[in-house]
């Protein structure tokens, strides 16, 4: 519309008003700045582990030989080695490996949920976010399970609390808590605002609003909470 | 209220599907990344050449999310370098607190 010719006009540029130079609504992008904010919040945390650790003595030996002791930091491997209804199996990583597909599978229905939006589909929106959110809530139950699991410990220690735990230095079971807790709430709040729009969609709202950049907006954060993840997944369970 | 007068029609645009296998392919390689990287958790000692090739790894997934989900790449150049440019910061503090961190950990030991 005007867009083009108030941007070409002479002597003007996209920066002097009247059109998005960012190419993206209001909402849209205070939605990106905030997610850029919350990236530095999520960086900080996992940094401060990364700091601490390597102020940390590291297990030096053979993995098989590994004990957990207050005077090295542990192999997470180790630590993380339950899944439910297999009781002193174990399956090192085979949890938090789920709990990743779980999460990377919901930000799939989240983008297809999206893209039914653009195409005005509201039955389809309707589906998919009501698998993204079975998704969250599958995930946020998984989590539940590892905290219950990791404070009641392996069943012949102390278990873990912030004064202190069986698996090694007392930090490492408080940026447990803090990282996985920091990173759960955020998916809590995402299964909440997955929920919101998607009861919208079912009313209508969207449809009489003429656009579904709600979906898009509140997608941009459950792809956030899902890319969170893939770094806590990394830097607290693999390295 | 669904028998309220303002009723809006609304026109359906059909699917399409090589959009829709594109964010299929993309999951798929997220999924595939995630198993290689399962697989060199038990396979490669560990060091620091083990932890660059998790964090290489990590980082694909990441550009892909931010990528081809969050539909960075496609958005007009201004935004995408508005969101990545202020990260040097997030690579600054890692370098200073980790550099930190091995030195706290020099004069405690």
């Amino acid at each position: 519309m005007a867009s083009t010719s108030a941007a070409t006009a002479p002597g003007r540029s996209v920066w002097d008003g009247g059109v998005s130079p960012m190419g993206a609504s209001y909402g849209k992008l205070m939605m990106w700045f905030f997610l850029l904010s919350d990236a530095f919040t999520f960086s900080a945390l996992l940094i401060t582990y990364g700091m601490v650790r390597s102020s940390h003595k590291a297990y030096e030996g053979a993995i098989e030989a590994f004990t957990f002791s207050d005077k090295y930091w542990p192999v997470p491997e180790k630590v993380f080695e339950a899944v439910p209804f297999l009781h002193g199996v174990a399956l090192p990583l085979v949890f938090v490996g789920i709990m990743t597909f779980i999460l990377i599978m919901s930000s799939v229905t989240m983008v297809l949920a999206v893209e039914a939006g653009h195409r005005m589909d509201r039955a389809a929106v309707e589906k998919w976010m009501l698998w993204t959110i079975v998704g969250g809530i599958c995930f946020l139950s998984c989590q539940a399970w590892e905290w219950s699991h990791f404070i009641h410990g392996r069943g012949d220690g102390i278990g873990a609390s912030l004064v202190q735990n069986e698996y090694g230095p007392r930090d490492f079971a408080a940026f447990f808590f803090f990282i996985t807790g920091f990173h759960g709430f955020h998916v809590f709040s995402g299964v909440c605002f997955n929920f919101l729009v998607y009861f919208n969609t079912v009313m209508g709202v969207y449809e009489r609003r003429g656009h579904y950049e709600m979906i898009e907006k509140v997608g941009l954060y459950w792809h956030f909470v899902d890319l969170v993840w893939v770094f806590v997944f990394t830097f607290f369970y693999l390295v | 209220m669904a028998s309220h007068s303002e009723e809006v029609v609304v026109n359906v645009i059909p699917a399409d599907k090589a959009k829709i296998a594109k964010l299929w392919k993309t999951a798929g390689i997220l999924l595939v990344i995630t198993i290689i990287e399962f697989i060199i958790a038990f396979t490669i000692s560990a060091g620091p050449f083990k932890t660059a090739v998790f964090i290489g790894l990590t980082i694909v997934k990441a550009a892909y999310i931010v990528g081809e989900f969050m539909h960075l790449r496609y958005e007009v150049k201004v935004l995408f370098w508005s969101i990545l440019i202020p990260l040097v910061f997030v690579v600054w503090m890692l370098v200073a607190f980790i550099y930190e961190g091995v030195h706290v950990g020099l004069v405690r030991f």
